[in-house]
């Protein structure tokens, strides 16, 4: 099965410029309750580890995600959620301490392998932060700068501007002062613009840190609709301290919990489990997990 | 019913310390008060010496063969000129270096290399201006300058009084750029880098853009220093106290501020009421009103930049 999913993996690599011209959309999802076979897998994590320094923020991390899927990561603070997710794009490379152990694919090659640009990595697998950041340009630009630094030519700027923004479902809202700064927009609208600016360089997964923690309820809703719409297009990962999200809108969810390392004393992140969403919130397998879920913890 | 009424004793403190508290106050308001009052009579004292200067002078010998001020030719372009190219020749070096400089400790170095570097820079800084004009005198002028361009005046010239400034003022435009630099948050540069961008893509596209108006203010800030700068040209720029007028960089120029020096320091006629006297306030006075334009343009652009994101 494993081998089985890494040669098809493979062949996506090779077929990639294939894929992002012309991305196969996967038809609708099955209700929650039925069995549905399992998509492929785009993300597989082995023994995972993350260290800054000689500090180990997060262990045994094991994960399977799978493509045109929502994957929640939960867990309190300083279970190392972030930290994981910030491992998948190489983000955690821009700390000069961080380091990682373990296997982490991506369509079945090893991102951490030596002749990995993580540039090229961060052009695939998009993110979204914790904080709105636009850039302080139009909002045309915003979208832009990535097909730009892409090299993608500027006949189809228009064309991605308003696909992005049709996607991220903010192109009513703006479709008339595309030329204005994209810092007089409200946080929600920021929010959405930093969605829509990722998927302009059409990536294969979207990374997802903490999206709604600086916005209001609705804003919320808006991002949260707006995941079911595009995942059909996306493989999505979303980091979030909030349950009821991860219930909502995930496919699959995995709970990291905080524990304290015999050898040191300090406390490292850990995977506890990783199953679909409505098995961890109705009967999951390991009492930290219902714990958790059930507010008895955390 | 109502608690029991206070005395006001008890709300009232010790007046031993409010007595302090009032003493403290006016020793330093009248510190911050002579300051201020040092100023206005600075400014006085120039705009005073200089309107009567202006009112006495023969308006047509403010445009004439040179400056030679102990013969009555006052000729402002000579200054002008001289002053226009030592600081644009400093600007030149100033700028490049010093913002590149900027650009490697704010995105490039490491945390380590940060630590040493920065002292390293303020040691430069910190080297007096006299010093450097007798290296620009004794070393970029005839090792670079007169290299490079046979013609150059072997006793000093604009160039390398120019260079000598510029390195003068690479510490304040690194300094004040770098921490323009600094102040764009990191989000930026991480969503940049999230979206794929490389280091020197973030830099040119997200982060220099960003910081826009805090490099222009430093640049102005440099340019008002370079304008300023007085040891240097006085040693390196060739000129003693008078100078034909000159357009050629190569050839020697007296710029504003050591036109000045070498009036103030001679000990004849000038310390009377002479118009050579006089024409050291008006010339002052014109550099104070540009340098005072400039401090003031670079302020706004800073403030304007802290606004922003």
């Amino acid at each position: 099965m494993n081998d089985e999913t890494n040669h098809d993996a493979q062949k996506q690599v090779d077929e990639m410029d294939a894929v992002q011209a012309n991305r196969p959309t996967v038809a609708t999802v099955a209700t929650e309750n039925s069995i549905e076979p399992d998509h492929p897998v785009v993300l597989s994590m082995r023994n995972l580890s993350v260290y800054y320094g000689t500090f180990r923020a997060v262990r045994d991390v094991d994960m399977d995600i799978r493509e045109n899927e929502i994957t929640a990561m939960i867990g309190p603070s300083g279970c190392g959620k972030s930290t994981v997710l910030r491992s998948i794009n190489r983000m955690n490379d821009l700390i000069p301490t961080a380091r990682v152990e373990g296997d982490l694919r991506f369509h079945g090659l090893d991102l951490y392998d030596s002749k990995v640009d993580p540039v090229e990595v961060r052009r695939r697998i998009g993110m979204v932060f914790q904080k709105p950041n636009p850039f302080p340009k139009s909002i045309y630009d915003n979208i832009t700068y990535g097909p730009r630094i892409a090299g993608t030519p500027k006949e189809n700027f228009d064309e991605i501007v308003e696909t992005s923004l049709k996607r991220a479902a903010l192109w009513d809202e703006v479709k008339d002062r595309l030329s204005e700064s994209a810092l007089g927009m409200s946080g929600g609208q920021q929010q959405r613009l930093c969605i829509a600016r990722a998927i302009a360089t059409n990536p294969d997964v979207l990374l997802m840190d903490e999206p709604c923690s600086a916005l209001d309820p609705i804003a919320t809703g808006m991002i949260e609709d707006l995941m079911q719409e595009i995942k059909s297009n996306y493989t999505i990962v979303i980091v979030t301290h909030n349950m009821q999200q991860a219930a909502r809108v995930s496919d699959r969810t995995a709970f990291f919990t905080a524990q304290i390392d015999s050898e040191n004393d300090r406390r490292t992140g850990l995977l506890v489990e990783f199953d679909r969403t409505e098995k961890i919130f109705s009967n999951p397998a390991d009492e930290r997990t219902e714990n958790y879920v059930t507010g008895r913890f955390g | 019913m109502t608690a029991t009424n206070w005395d006001i004793t008890e709300l009232q403190g010790s007046p031993r310390r409010q007595q302090r508290e009032k003493r403290v106050q006016a020793v330093v308001f009248s510190a911050a008060l002579v300051s201020i009052l040092l100023s206005v009579m600075i400014v006085g004292s120039l705009g005073f010496e200089a309107i009567r200067y202006i009112t006495e002078v023969d308006l047509s010998r403010l445009w004439d063969r040179g400056w030679f001020p102990r013969n009555g030719v006052f000729d402002l372009k000579t200054l002008i000129v001289a002053t226009l190219w030592v600081t644009l020749i400093a600007m030149v070096v100033a700028v490049p270096l010093g913002l590149s400089a900027a650009i490697y400790l704010s995105e490039y170095a490491s945390v380590r290399a940060r630590k040493v570097l920065k002292p390293v820079l303020e040691v430069l800084a910190g080297i007096p201006s006299v010093v450097l004009g007798f290296f620009a005198l004794r070393f970029i002028n005839p090792n670079l300058v007169e290299s490079w361009l046979e013609n150059a005046n072997s006793s000093g010239n604009m160039i390398s009084a120019g260079i000598g400034v510029g390195i003068l003022t690479i510490p304040l435009v690194a300094s004040i750029s770098e921490d323009a630099l600094s102040s764009v948050p990191n989000a930026l540069r991480e969503a940049s880098a999230g979206i794929g961008a490389r280091k020197l893509t973030t830099t040119t596209s997200i982060v220099l853009p960003a910081a826009i108006s805090g490099l222009v203010a430093a640049f102005i800030v440099a340019t008002s220093r370079a304008i300023g700068e007085t040891m240097v040209v006085f040693i390196a720029g060739g000129a003693a106290d008078t100078a034909l007028f000159a357009s050629n960089p190569a050839d020697q120029g007296l710029t504003m501020t050591a036109a000045m020096a070498s009036l103030a320091a001679g000990s004849d006629e000038v310390v009377g009421s002479g118009l050579a006297y006089g024409s050291l306030f008006f010339v002052g006075s014109i550099l104070f009103l540009v340098t005072m334009g400039l401090n003031v343009l670079a302020d706004r652009l800073v403030r304007k930049y802290r606004l922003e994101y």
